[in-house]
């Protein structure tokens, strides 16, 4: 089965994963994906309050919800995932880090680049005789403005973190819903 | 108490009643087999030709007796002998927990003799796995990985252990079993997932509905599955299957949750189904599928499986739900469980017409006995007059696995046992080395065909070694008949690399190993040479002469609709 599906509209889903804090699991749920046929577009994981537990923030595109559903159930079931959320487009804030290094040899140049970062809220973390350094926070697409804006002076190196996201509002990942109750009695040990 | 990390391994499987384990030794695994001689008079240990009949000796085991396998190797190519083992115990849910040994701390990562980075290679074919480094951490590894091996759907795990953890000493406190739940890291896994200890419960509201579902359903019919077999959940099958009365369909991994000659047995489903559970699924309006998953094999074309059918999939895995068909209802739980709060609340149905109509079609084909050839229906037979009744079956994969599912019947949990997600031929002899050695007052038949049997005949030295009465039936027809049948069928009859093109003398070979061996080509012969056999108290083999064109009916090809029968 591949998650590519040939001509059909790829869509984008943002997964949040809670995780043991543990060597082997990003292994083991980055080769889930791979052997079920998605290809992962960002990944990021990091610890979160509790520091026995990472956070994963994991996007993919797919042709069909039922696509996420299977690999959101196949996750679920992994011992050391404690839950897994879809997170929609728009009950959520995704943000994600941009390191862009650019060619600016000329006043003239790094003037511009400075006023584009101004506008972007970016800032200028670094500055040589040759080049400049533009850090910028968003969604991705400012990150991809961002890029086509700069890339006229030549991008010498850049850097994405990947999106990690949150739900507005209370929300948490780890609600207690019958489909988590279900999962976890599959989990739970005799 | 101080003991070496070796020492902590042995504890903890005798925590767990381990008494039986196989395996076989080499370099890094030394301090555990040295640990283990201290303990040979509580702790039997097999030890097989090949890691991979070590394998499927504990998987053999733990299908038939119900409890934990254990399998040990070392590190390296032991390792990598095991994965086929791992692989089949991971596709039909058998508990087994795998020990390896790894190089010590100061040499991993190396290259170094024998290395290899086993928790990487059997991730996808655990259910569990880990690296234990230091002898303190031993205990807790092997109580979490016991309980995650026979917990929910079960499964195997693996521990490797570096060769430095098995030779230092550490402190081990004995725990009960009762208290593995409540301390460790497998503490901190059930605290997770369930925050009070008592036993998980399916859901009443879900039970109801489905209560409801049957009272209104006018064509019922019922799948059994390997989940039914795993929980050993067979007599509230029956009484279910009795309440709810419906034809009842296997699974090839079901065999042993319905019994065989119950009047509702519809036999197996799928590509090589009776007619009678194809048209049944097919026709019924309410299909109740327990601890079945589904597979390619048995809902061979998803969209128009069980069309008419509202479908009803009961299993203790969540993600199994609506992977490969869609259900209409569901509940999660374990199948004994599940069974037991249907039939509390059920009400004797009645469908005599819906019955008439299904067993209408016939649920085992027959074969025509015409020609001077030993037929696979004879050899089942005389199986089914001549051996005791409760004799466990351990198959191969191929023609003679499917013969021997449609032709004889299972009673019991555990009485068959077939590789039948994974389809590893070569599964057969080691399945049935671990079926003897866990059930030493039963009789233990190994059907394989030519094809399998050659993969890992070696285990005969096991049988022999061992003393094991096990008798193999092989069904020989100098080709690899299941392939050969689809070449036949579906490539044009262009036989390429399907015929044997040596021919081995198994009477030799049995007695090779010091077994006795027969030929036989007909009834008669058969049934002398397996009376002899059981008789005889050791491992014998008896070489079956069939034909080379002999079909497995019926055959549904992969992906058609269910009814569309290439061979009746």
């Amino acid at each position: 089965m591949s998650a590519q599906g040939k001509g059909k509209a790829m869509e984008r889903y943002t997964l949040a994963v809670l995780v043991d804090n543990a060597a082997g699991v990003l292994s083991q749920v980055s080769r889930l994906f791979s052997r079920k046929g998605f290809n992962i577009e960002s990944l990021a994981v990091g610890v979160t309050e509790d520091e026995a537990v990472s956070r994963m923030t994991i996007e993919i595109k797919v042709d069909s919800e039922d696509q996420v559903t299977l690999i959101c159930n196949q996750l679920r079931k992994l011992i050391p995932v404690h839950s897994v959320k879809v997170l929609s487009p728009a009950r959520s804030m995704r943000r994600e880090l941009a390191l862009i290094k650019v060619r600016a040899e000329t006043s003239e140049a790094r003037n511009e680049l400075i006023q584009l970062s101004n506008i972007f809220r970016a800032s200028i973390i670094d500055v040589a005789p040759a080049s400049l350094t533009i850090a910028v926070i968003g969604e991705d697409d400012k990150t991809d403005a961002i890029r086509n804006l700069v890339e006229p002076h030549g991008i010498l190196e850049m850097a994405r973190t990947g999106v990690i996201a949150l739900e507005r509002g209370g929300f948490t990942l780890d609600e207690e819903t019958k489909e988590k109750g279900e999962f976890d009695y599959g989990k739970n040990v005799q | 108490m101080k003991m070496t990390g070796a020492n902590i391994l042995v504890e903890c499987l005798l925590e767990h009643g381990v008494d039986t384990v196989f395996g076989y030794p080499g370099g890094t695994i030394l301090n555990v087999y040295d640990a283990l001689y201290d303990y040979r008079d509580r702790i039997r240990h097999v030890r097989t030709v090949h890691e991979q009949g070590a394998a499927h000796a504990a998987d053999g085991y733990a299908r038939s007796t119900g409890k934990v396998g254990v399998c040990l190797a070392t590190s390296g190519p032991g390792a990598t002998n095991l994965v086929t083992g791992i692989a089949t115990a991971y596709m039909d849910s058998s508990p087994v927990v795998f020990i390896t040994c790894n190089v010590g701390r100061h040499l991993i990562g190396k290259d170094s003799f024998q290395e290899v980075d086993i928790t990487g290679i059997s991730m996808p074919i655990t259910k569990w796995n880990c690296m234990v480094t230091s002898a303190d951490d031993i205990a807790d590894a092997v109580r979490e990985a016991f309980a995650i091996a026979r917990s929910g759907r079960p499964g195997p795990v693996l521990i490797d252990i570096l060769k430095n953890a098995t030779a230092e000493e550490a402190d081990y406190a004995p725990l009960a079993p009762g208290e593995h739940r409540s301390a460790g890291s497998l503490g901190a896994l059930v605290a997770r997932v369930s925050p009070s200890l008592a036993a998980p419960e399916p859901d009443i509201a879900d039970i109801e509905r489905l209560v409801e579902m049957v009272g209104r359903a006018e064509k019922p019919f019922l799948i059994c599955g390997g989940g039914v077999v795993r929980a050993r959940a067979q007599s509230e099958f029956e009484t279910f299957a009795a309440c709810v009365d419906a034809p009842v369909a296997i699974t090839v991994m079901g065999g042993g949750g319905f019994p065989g000659d119950n009047p509702l047995s519809t036999g197996m489903i799928g590509m090589h189904g009776s007619q009678a559970s194809n048209m049944a699924v097919d026709h019924c309006d309410l299909l109740i599928a327990i601890g079945c998953r589904f597979s390619d094999r048995v809902a061979l074309d998803p969209k128009s499986f069980a069309a008419q059918a509202k479908i009803v999939h009961i299993d203790i895995d969540r993600a199994e739900i609506n992977k490969n068909v869609h259900a209409d209802h569901h509940i999660v739980g374990d199948a004994k469980r599940v069974l037991e709060l249907l039939n509390a609340r059920l009400t004797r149905q009645k469908h005599t017409q819906w019955k008439e109509h299904v067993f209408s079609y016939p649920r085992e084909t027959e074969y025509s006995l015409a020609g001077d050839h030993l037929t696979p229906k004879q050899i089942s037979d005389a199986i089914s007059r001549i051996a005791p009744p409760d004799t466990m079956i351990a198959t191969d994969v191929g023609q003679h696995q499917m013969w021997a599912i449609q032709h004889l019947h299972y009673d019991y949990p555990g009485q068959l046992l077939t590789s039948g997600g994974f389809g590893a031929m070569g599964f057969g002899l080691g399945a049935a080395i671990g079926a003897q050695v866990g059930n030493p007052g039963k009789t233990v038949l190994h059907i394989t065909g030519d094809g399998s049997f050659r993969m890992n005949c070696h285990e005969l030295a096991t049988v022999s070694g061992c003393g094991l009465p096990i008798v193999t039936v092989l069904f020989n027809n100098n080709t690899l008949g299941m392939v050969r049948q689809w070449q036949t069928l579906i490539y044009h009859e262009r036989y390429s690399e399907t015929d044997m093109l040596s021919r081995v003398d198994y009477v030799k070979l049995a007695e090779a190993y010091g077994l006795s061996g027969f030929r036989v080509s007909d009834v008669a012969g058969f049934e002398a040479a397996l009376r002899t056999a059981l008789a005889c108290g050791h491992g014998c083999v008896i070489e079956c002469v069939i034909d080379i064109d002999e079909k497995v009916r019926p055959m549904v090809p992969g992906g058609k609709h269910i009814t569309q029968f290439l061979l009746e």
